[in-house]
């Protein structure tokens, strides 16, 4: 047993509106440079959809991921070593700019410099890729809430492969149609295929949390590893050559705070915290026969915190006592394994994806709602996933190789929670049997509602920071407060001297305050002044 | 001249060549990457750019062959010269047509293609002058550089050859190479301009060739620690500078 640490995410689908506030915040953060325009480390998908970049899901086409051999190993599908080496002169089996979008700015001077005229001047679009006009065909998110257009969603590989099996039709008629969002980000995968295509062995993951990097130095830009993630969460920096990827906010990670996607979340709907994992199962858990086995092969691969022997061999790996309590309290280790409500994100893959959502209720509420029928009770809502099999089946295409029955499973946990605590505020108790018919004590039942419903900020996101005693291993740098007082104080020689302060040190601040206060159970203290007043900040 | 040209120029080049390939190495890693265009262009590319360099590793190894076996040494093993030159023609001719018909096909790809067109910098510009220089004179002469003017033969194998030899004694023999004919003085000079060029340009990718991917493990595991720390300018050689 070789037990490793792994910084996971679970998002939970249910409280997502689809706002990009995500995308965007993570943008700003880390692709607004020239290169990058069109890259989105996270983005938000509607689903039926065919998703960023366009039909990514279809291995068929961009041979992304593993396959399991003959002999029962696993290998690329886009082909062995050699193969790779002498195919490596280009590499054509990767989306092109048309499969994402070409990005554009508008003209505004003409809108300040044109003469005065009798018709309005016009900002016209420019493309950041060749400087011209262009025509805006499509962009990251152009189907947003289904406004695709017609066909646009029956594209969708899920779909077609749906269509193909059952002979049912997903309907997208206004009142006939189900949807919902799906942000994603870098899986931080614990059998990366991405890493096993590079041929520089530029990608690594990182002993102590397992974040996935991109090293900018060693990546020759040879771009094996666009075609190898199955996700297709590496991007091109067109301008560096450079592959480019989510790094889980590592820097934020390492100060102990969650990352932009997470700390910006509008729905508060996703979750950080540590799994321990066998390190030495994890290429025979990847190798698993039936790919419908692959969902319950990765929950093997995750150790229970609270088993001394886990623990033993933990600490005989280095791995620190906060982290460990860290592993007990996480939230993520909770709804995955300890709930079961949480899914990986396409197992078939086979490269032990590490961010798992929990799936929407909401399309099994909304059609009952829509037939008239009280879509808060058990009964109901039982009744409805079982019959309304094309949302259901739709979702065990994403989370569990097409296998519905862990689907249903949890759709029903999270029904049961529903009525449950509906019981709770009518009647001030809950009904027990609601609880047991889905295996669960009513005190479980409140736990996982205050998990995931109240989902308070210091409960969501429990993420040891990295050890100062290796702080010279962080690898950002440059924090330079050596002078008496606190970092909020004024430095030696006023504020705004001495050697610039790394951003985060102002958030970790600010953001241990805010912790400290939630703790408390005390309102957060007022946010610090922005701009020049704060020291050292610029 | 002819002491500059060969016997000084090829050692300057040679010290251009590891000292660019170092500093490149030393304070340019991250500028090191083939900086490709396909995200912008893949139909053409996916058949011009492979036919391209399996054409280059063709020519490359008809110039070790030509360059270090001395003919004695084929005559030995019973290849005429006249087997040996009809090979030469036909084997280094059809790679290098290849070669120079694939480069013409990337080059024009680049011209009109205004998403390639608008990634290519001044340096790629004058890169691959220098390239198509090199390739179009290697072929030059091979097909012409037989003979003189007034129609002597010359053997390149008498000439070119024995003077690349001789520079690794440090003993460069420059009667030899004075000897030779025009298309091949010109040839070797050009070339030896592309290796003093190559670190500084996007050729350098050549020298990232990635062998050891085929014996290092799948999954890469590195501590936070263990990072590489040497010195690295952002600012990178042969690179657009960003906006």
């Amino acid at each position: 047993m070789r037990v490793m640490a792994q910084v996971a995410m679970v998002m939970n689908l249910d409280k997502c509106i689809g706002c990009h506030t995500c995308s965007v915040t993570c943008k700003q953060a880390w692709t607004n440079r020239t290169g990058t325009e069109y890259v989105w480390f996270n983005n938000v998908e509607t689903r039926p959809g065919q998703g960023y970049p366009r039909r990514y899901e279809d291995q068929e086409k961009w041979q992304g991921g593993w396959v399991r051999t003959a002999s029962g190993g696993i290998k690329l599908r886009s082909g062995g070593r050699l193969k790779k080496l002498l195919t490596i002169f280009a590499s054509p089996v990767q989306p092109e700019m048309d499969d994402y979008y070409e990005p554009w700015t508008y003209d505004y001077e003409t809108l300040t410099n044109a003469p005065l005229g009798d018709d309005f001047p016009v900002a016209r679009p420019k493309s950041l890729i060749t400087g011209r006009t262009m025509a805006i065909e499509q962009s990251a998110n152009w189907d947003d809430s289904l406004g695709g257009g017609p066909g646009w969603e029956e594209r969708d590989p899920i779909v077609e492969k749906l269509h193909a099996e059952s002979q049912e039709r997903i309907r997208f008629e206004y009142e006939k149609s189900f949807m919902f969002f799906l942000p994603r980000i870098c899986e931080h995968c614990l059998n990366p295929s991405c890493m096993a295509a590079c041929p520089s062995g530029a990608i690594y993951k990182r002993e102590e949390d397992g974040i996935v990097l991109v090293d900018q130095d060693a990546c020759r830009g040879w771009r094996q590893c666009i075609t190898g993630c199955p996700y297709k969460k590496i991007y091109y920096n067109h301008r560096s050559g450079k592959a480019e990827k989510c790094h889980f906010c590592y820097p934020r990670i390492e100060a102990g705070i969650p990352t932009v996607c997470s700390e910006t979340c509008v729905g508060r709907l996703r979750h950080i915290g540590i799994i321990l994992y066998d390190a030495d199962r994890v290429t025979k858990a990847a190798a698993t026969k039936d790919p419908k086995d692959l969902y319950a092969a990765q929950l093997e691969v995750m150790l229970d915190p609270n088993d001394p022997e886990v623990l033993r061999a933990a600490r005989a790996q280095g791995i620190a006592e906060d982290w460990l309590d860290a592993a007990r309290r996480s939230p993520v280790y909770a709804l995955i394994k300890h709930y079961r409500v949480a899914l990986p994100l396409h197992p078939e893959y086979r490269t032990m994806p590490m961010v798992w959502y929990i799936p929407p209720l909401s399309p099994v509420v909304d059609l009952l709602r829509e037939q008239g029928h009280d879509a808060e009770a058990a009964g109901n809502l039982f009744g409805a996933i079982d019959a309304l099999r094309i949302p259901v089946d739709y979702l065990a295409e994403l989370f569990t190789a097409g296998d519905p029955a862990p689907v249903i499973d949890v759709l029903q946990k999270l029904a049961a929670m529903r009525s449950y605590m509906r019981e709770v505020t009518l009647r001030g108790k809950g009904d027990p049997t609601i609880a047991e018919a889905v295996g669960m004590t009513p005190q479980a039942m409140e736990q996982l509602y205050r998990l995931v419903a109240i989902a308070r900020y210091n409960e969501r996101y429990v993420i040891p920071k990295a050890h100062y005693e290796m702080a010279h291993n962080l690898e950002e740098m440059g924090c330079s407060v050596d002078f008496d007082g606190s970092v909020t104080d004024d430095g030696p020689f006023g504020s705004g001297s001495g050697a610039p302060v790394p951003v985060a040190i102002e958030t970790f601040a600010s953001m241990q305050a805010r912790r400290a206060a939630a703790e408390a159970d005390q309102a957060p203290p007022p946010l610090p002044p922005a701009g020049d007043e704060v020291p050292g900040v610029r | 001249m002819s002491v500059f040209l060969w016997g000084v120029l090829p050692y300057l080049t040679l010290l251009l060549l590891i000292g660019g390939l170092w500093y490149r190495r030393r304070f340019d890693q991250f500028g090191w990457t083939s900086r490709s265009s396909q995200i912008y262009e893949k139909s053409i590319l996916k058949i011009a750019s492979p036919l391209f360099h399996y054409a280059l590793f063709a020519v490359l190894g008809g110039h070790l062959v030509g360059l270090l076996i001395p003919k004695e040494w084929t005559y030995r093993v019973g290849i005429s010269q006249h087997t040996y030159h009809l090979m030469a023609l036909v084997v280094g001719g059809i790679a290098g047509v290849v070669c120079v018909l694939a480069l013409f096909a990337l080059i024009i790809r680049r011209r009109t293609n205004p998403s390639v067109f608008a990634a290519t910098t001044w340096n790629d510009k004058g890169m691959y002058v220098v390239l198509t220089a090199a390739l179009v004179l290697g072929l030059v002469a091979t097909f012409f550089g037989g003979e003189r003017p007034n129609g002597e033969e010359v053997n390149y194998r008498d000439t070119v050859s024995v003077w690349f030899r001789s520079l690794f004694t440090f003993k460069p023999n420059i009667a030899a190479m004075e000897a030779a004919t025009l298309p091949f003085k010109i040839h070797v000079v050009v070339g030896l301009l592309l290796f003093c060029i190559l670190p500084l340009t996007r050729l350098v990718h050549a020298f990232a060739a990635p062998v050891q991917y085929l014996f290092r493990p799948y999954i890469v595991y590195r501590s936070r620690g263990t990072r590489p720390v040497q010195g690295s300018s952002w600012q990178t050689v042969g690179q657009k500078r960003t906006r």
